[in-house]
């Protein structure tokens, strides 16, 4: 994973995670998105059943936290707290969360991660899904629709989570999740996949 | 008590037997025509027996009423006699052949040959006509010659035709394919298998299957019918058992005994959906459940090892729906309760090194079953998702599975209603092709849904129909926790699903 601000040198020195380059990127070979805007994790009770996670994610934590698109360093304030967003890429198909609050000397346990990245897509495209896996449950969001909800404890499975057929319009497309940890390890994936399960080619991700 | 509960389930959920009029005897291979069903068995005139869906049945007439003098033909006569049973079709060409037993007094006996142009008796096409004596044995020689099964060698679209019953052996001919007669009526003959009835093959991945049945029929529930099988890498044979067994020295590996309430079958035929979706017709001497007359049946045709494996129409019940894909459980998208209710981590709790649930030595409570009344006070009232979780044994996991009344249904089953036990949410296609489970369950087609068993013993699960859709659908898993629609495709774990009795 690469994080690309000075603050996070130390992520760095984690191999997951490497420096930013300034262009948009393509998925890897396997359709994962691996450029991410995530936001210094909030402290949360960490409840992960279907009501306590759907409650937390609706609560409004930040103003207009369903439909900003962040800069990197842009900073909000939750609960008194001064939280950051960070830019990060993966090396892997996998976003490891866990290194990157550790990395940030943030809790790593009891949090809500808000998580955005724009796919830009070259026409339309019917009939696709988002697939995601996440530790621990998650709630995803495609263009301002919430589009899967994943509960309780759980690993990150490619495609845990697949969301109903959807459209990917023509030009910038805003995906948006929130993943709530307990304890222990936490991370994400996610990627496109077309009518016969297969990623989807020719999107790139281009953050602002 | 687990006596009881499954004495229960039992007396609940009888095997269904196909509906309608399905009462027969020696039938012939199931075909399709037209989008029709038909079969023809023993009796007067060779009784037809038509179906629109494969499920329920009406009789027909007879082939003979399309014959003039409504009899076998006067060289057929000769031969053999004036009884006509156990026939068999196959479509060869732009026609059919009919092979049907005429015996007189057994074994002299023949069959006989009708050839027409189509099945269907409203057709203006339809008649049939008489094509003689086909083979015929002469009272003394080790054959009678009744029971035809026709097969078409996919290899080469050779067609042959086995016979025989008893008597010594079961026989076999090539046929010529544009006759429906013998293609070399001066051979002799080729023996293949002994002391046996209602021989019929089937050809797979290079091995030629002959089936036939064992036993004693026509004795209602004291039939001892059975079904049994060798195979052979030439449609000539030898054709051994599982054992080595040569059918000719009485070898045959079993396919299908009596099942169930339903005692002695006989008379295989194969019936190809096409998909990979494979399934067999035969008769039962004596369906317990219908006075115990003899009745036609429709099971799925499984393998295993290299051998056909009779399979298991649905039975109504309740269950987990498993996928092979991803071994997670459907349900209803509601937030489950552990069964037994929540419980801590620590002392006394579930959690890992609390010690609940891993007793210290004294004695536990049993935990009563989940089901629905327990936990449902806060479902959502309307329709909800429907995803795949791992199985916990919970109630929005545990699906009712009923024969929908009055609703049809396909080659040997019914459409089925499924429902959360307990309730009557039931499961449903919507119009964008994804599942719901609807508040009730209203008898329309989404809500209907056809179980086909596929070759491994799992099931396919398809709804009747999917609102705006004419593409036929099947349940597929497309994640671990997403179950959608899509169109079946054999090749893959996708859409193939267990039903677990929870």
């Amino acid at each position: 994973m690469t994080v690309h601000r000075p603050v996070l040198t130390s992520l760095a020195l984690l191999s997951v995670l490497v420096c930013r380059a300034a262009t948009a990127t393509a998925p890897d070979a396997a359709g994962f998105l691996q450029r991410w805007i995530i936001l210094e994790p909030i402290g949360v009770a960490g409840q992960l059943t279907d009501g306590a996670v759907q409650a937390l994610v609706k609560t409004a934590h930040f103003p207009d936290q369903f439909t900003v698109v962040p800069h990197d360093g842009d900073r909000v304030t939750v609960g008194g707290a001064d939280l950051a967003w960070h830019t990060v890429d993966t090396t892997r198909y996998n976003v490891n969360l866990y290194h990157f609050a550790y990395g940030l000397k943030k809790p790593t346990s009891n949090v809500l991660f808000w998580i955005v990245t724009v796919v830009d897509s070259p026409r339309e495209m019917t009939g696709v899904r988002l697939a995601i896996g996440s530790n621990a449950a998650s709630v995803w969001w495609v263009n301002g629709a919430e589009v899967i909800g994943i509960y309780n404890d759980r690993q990150t499975v490619i495609d845990d989570g697949v969301s109903k057929r959807l459209t990917l319009k023509k030009g910038s497309n805003v995906i948006r999740a929130a993943v709530v940890n307990a304890g222990g390890a936490t991370d994400f994936c996610a990627r496109f996949l077309d009518a016969d399960d297969k990623p989807i080619r020719g999107i790139t991700v281009n953050l602002p | 008590m687990r006596r009881a509960m499954v004495l229960a389930l039992l007396l609940a959920s009888p095997a269904l037997a196909l509906d309608g009029q399905p009462g027969m005897h020696d039938p012939s291979t199931v075909v399709v025509h037209d989008g029709k069903y038909y079969v023809y068995a023993t009796g007067a005139g060779l009784p037809i027996a038509i179906s629109d869906d494969g499920w329920t049945w009406r009789r027909a007439g007879t082939l003979m009423q399309a014959l003039p003098g409504g009899k076998p033909g006067p060289e057929v006569l000769a031969r053999g006699g004036n009884n006509t049973w156990a026939p068999d079709v196959i479509r060869s060409g732009d026609k059919y052949f009919i092979y049907y037993s005429a015996p007189g007094t057994q074994p002299k006996s023949a069959i006989g040959l009708l050839v027409g142009p189509t099945l269907d008796p409203a057709s203006p096409d339809y008649k049939w006509e008489d094509g003689g004596p086909v083979v015929w044995s002469d009272g003394v020689e080790d054959s009678n010659a009744i029971d035809p099964g026709v097969f078409r060698d996919p290899t080469n679209r050779s067609l042959w035709l086995t016979y025989g019953s008893y008597f010594g052996y079961i026989r076999l001919v090539e046929l010529d394919p544009k006759t429906g007669k013998r293609l070399f009526p001066d051979r002799k003959p080729i023996d293949v298998a002994i002391n046996s009835e209602a021989s019929i093959m089937i050809f797979r991945d290079g091995w030629y299957y002959l089936l036939v049945t064992h036993g004693s029929c026509c004795a209602g529930a004291n039939s001892s019918y059975n079904i049994r099988m060798g195979r052979a890498r030439k449609v000539t044979g030898p054709f051994l058992d599982n054992m080595g067994i040569d059918m000719l020295q009485g070898g045959g590996k079993l396919f299908l005994g009596s099942r169930g309430r339903s005692i002695g079958p006989g008379h295989f035929g194969l019936l190809d959906l096409g998909d990979g979706v494979q399934k067999f017709s035969a008769h039962f001497e004596a369906d317990l459940d219908r006075g115990g007359i003899s009745v036609l049946d429709i099971r799925p045709l499984l393998w295993r090892d290299g051998w056909p494996e009779a399979g298991d129409n649905l039975i109504a019940g309740t269950y987990e729906i498993e996928s092979a894909r991803t071994g997670t459980a459907l349900e209803m998208a509601v937030q489950g309760m552990p069964v037994g209710g929540p419980r801590g981590r620590g002392a006394g709790g579930a959690g890992r090194g609390g010690g609940g649930g891993r007793g210290d030595g004294g004695a536990a409570e049993p935990i009563p079953p989940q089901d629905a009344a327990q936990v449902a006070a806060n479902w959502p009232a309307g329709a909800v998702d429907v995803r795949m979780s791992p199985y916990m044994l919970q109630a929005q996991q545990k699906w009712t599975v009923a024969p929908a009344p009055n609703a049809g249904g396909y080659p040997g089953a019914p459409y089925f209603k499924i429902t959360i036990a307990g309730t009557d949410r039931a499961l449903t296609a919507t119009r964008e092709g994804e599942l719901a489970a609807a508040p009730a369950f209203t008898g329309a087609a989404e809500q209907l849904w056809r179980v086909d068993q596929l070759a491994d013993g799992t099931y396919r699960v398809m709804p009747k129909a999917v609102p705006e859709s004419k593409e036929p659908l099947a349940l597929s898993a497309v994640g671990f926790s997403t179950p959608t629609l899509a169109r079946f495709r054999a090749d893959n774990d996708r859409q193939r699903w267990r039903f677990r009795a929870p």
